[in-house]
């Protein structure tokens, strides 16, 4: 019996994730310990133009998707045969970037009779997090990237309740567009977070909490106020201190982030808290939820950084719980852009 | 050699499966439909007509382009996945050259075409010869009133065939008048049987490297080397 379970326990999956500007590939053994994580990042490709082209980017797939499958299974010290299903992003995301992953897998599982498993961007996102900790339910999780900001409540595994999402922008998406404001290359978000070390929260832009009680976010009315104010100061023929712009901008979007995750935490009673997407690589963010979190008994979790961007680990760790579930897609699964998690 | 072939570079998608060198069965369906729910079914229904395992496959075929993005994206990536998870060759073939191969035993210029929208076309020529066929003109992306001018200008009869949907009917007999025809019947469609045959001759491929051909630049890159050339 013991043997059984731990043999059901150690199921090795293969996932892929090319649901924006990365191509990659891991292998997962049990949901929780990673045998190999491979990503080709297209970054400088898109730099020349200011951000992700869908077209360049779903092109740059094809090019190298057998040679992260190739290369992640070589890390891995596996041949295809040895694993038990292939997991792969079905959305949301760039639908021709998305096509490639999906199609990808699906070809490769069908030539060796394996399962697919279908796995929800964001689900990936609060699953990197189990490669490094196992998780205590009921937990709490904020998602933030360039196209997410998301409290997500779980009681148990493979089970998502959407309690807060942003009613406009994504808070990199507003980090994005204020860089482009500013004048900072792309990608603007960890250029900003720079910049911020060294500014002061000297133009105090609003907060958005939204009425009482809401888990929502909206930022476009800040992403507003700051394009305003370079405007203003522009017309007046003011210097503009770029640096005390980052950190006012970035002051008033961490604490709606960390005042709302916080309440949310503490209404929902929950024992873990799970900050996860490329925004949770930004320093002032990790440092201030730690800080806020400190003397609570609520356990904080915050992904090492190359678990918060995109990765195709956090696809194979989310797929884990769909494979005890037996949850597979049919020949037919396909690409959704505007897939939702609940 | 058994061989599995692909073309789902436009509207029609053609699967078959070539087995003991013998076309065994082909699939074809010219419908709107999204290839990317369609073609692993597809294939699915080719193994179990023909009895075949996919780790029985010799060689996989692809029509590699041009035509719609999206469609020569699936059948790429289906097509390289699984000839790289198989480890067998690959080979592939301009889907242009697929279609005027239709008109292999004929004896004549073959121009095979994609609507590429706004008055644009994919094509290029092709002299067809009692099975053989040679490219007279590479595959390009060009406006059809300039490209029919040109056939006009060679003075030889041309068959015109297009899998596409196109709007080009009354423009190919004003410009060609008796010199041209274009090919209906279904004959006009791709055929993926005949790209399986076809491949089996044909020199393997870079899993790695193999890409669609799309004849065609990302706007956005276009731009950027414009500005480039401006700047310099
Ligand atoms: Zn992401």
């Amino acid at each position: 019996m013991g043997e059984i379970m731990s043999s059901e326990q150690n199921e090795i999956i293969l996932a892929i994730e090319t649901s924006c500007d990365e191509t990659a590939a891991a292998v997962v053994k049990g949901g929780k310990k990673l045998l190999s994580n491979v990503v080709a990042t297209q970054m400088d490709i898109h730099k020349k133009f200011g951000g992700v082209v869908p077209e360049v980017a779903s092109r740059h797939h094809i090019e190298q998707i057998t040679m992260v499958i190739e290369q992640a299974l070589d890390e891995a010290g596996m041949t295809i045969n040895e694993v038990d299903a292939v997991a792969v992003t079905e959305g949301p995301g760039l639908v021709g970037a998305l096509l490639v992953g999906v199609n990808a897998a699906k070809a490769l599982a069908y030539a060796h009779h394996k399962p697919v498993i279908g796995v929800h961007h964001i689900a990936g996102h609060i699953y990197a997090n189990r490669l490094e900790k196992d998780f205590e339910f009921p937990l709490m999780s904020l998602v933030v990237s360039g196209g997410h900001t998301e409290l997500i409540y779980m009681e148990q595994h493979g089970e998502y309740e959407v309690i807060g999402e942003t009613r406009d922008d994504a808070a990199g998406e507003a980090y994005d567009k204020v860089a482009k404001a500013l004048g900072l290359p792309y990608p603007g978000g960890p250029e900003i977070d720079r910049l911020a070390q060294i500014g002061k929260d000297t133009y105090q832009f609003p907060r958005s909490y939204l009425e009482e009680g809401s888990y929502d976010f909206s930022f476009s009315g800040l992403k507003t106020a700051v394009i305003n104010k370079l405007h203003h100061l522009k017309q007046k023929g003011a210097e503009v201190d770029t640096e005390n712009i980052a950190t006012s901008f970035q002051a008033s979007v961490i604490d709606v982030l960390v005042d709302k995750t916080y309440q949310a935490a503490i209404d929902y009673g929950v024992k873990q808290l799970i900050i996860a997407g490329g925004v949770s690589a930004n320093r002032t963010l990790r440092d201030r939820m730690s800080e806020r979190f400190k003397d609570t008994n609520i356990d904080l979790m915050i992904p090492p950084l190359y678990l918060c961007t995109d990765n195709a680990a956090m696809i194979g760790a989310a797929a884990s719980v769909e494979y005890h579930k037996q949850n597979f897609a049919s020949l037919n699964l396909n690409a959704n852009p505007g897939l939702t998690i609940e | 050699m058994n061989v599995l072939a692909i073309d789902t570079s436009n509207q029609p998608m053609s699967v078959s499966i070539i087995k003991e060198s013998t076309l065994a069965a082909e699939l074809t369906v010219n419908v709107k439909r999204n290839h990317s729910l369609q073609l692993m079914p597809a294939i699915d229904h080719l193994f179990n007509q023909t009895g075949l395992q996919p780790n029985q496959l010799d060689k996989i075929a692809i029509a590699a382009g041009p035509g719609s993005y999206t469609g020569l994206r699936i059948g790429m990536t289906t097509a390289k996945t699984m000839a790289w998870g198989l480890n067998i060759p690959i080979v592939s073939l301009s889907s242009l050259e697929l279609l005027a191969s239709n008109l292999l035993y004929d004896s004549c210029l073959v121009s095979p075409f994609f609507d590429a929208r706004r008055g644009n076309v994919y094509t290029g020529l092709y002299r067809v010869h009692h099975g053989d066929i040679d490219q007279v003109e590479p595959d390009q992306n060009i406006d059809m009133t300039s490209w029919l001018e040109y056939l006009k200008s060679l003075g030889e009869y041309v068959k015109l065939i297009s899998s596409t949907e196109h709007g080009f009917q009354s423009m190919v007999s004003e410009k060609l008048g008796d010199q041209g025809i274009l090919v209906g019947h279904s004959l006009q469609l791709p055929r993926a049987g005949l790209l399986g045959s076809l491949a089996i001759n044909k020199e393997d491929e870079d899993v790695h490297g193999l890409k669609p051909n799309y004849h065609r630049l990302v706007e956005a890159e276009a731009k950027w080397m414009e500005q480039q050339q401006k700047d310099s």
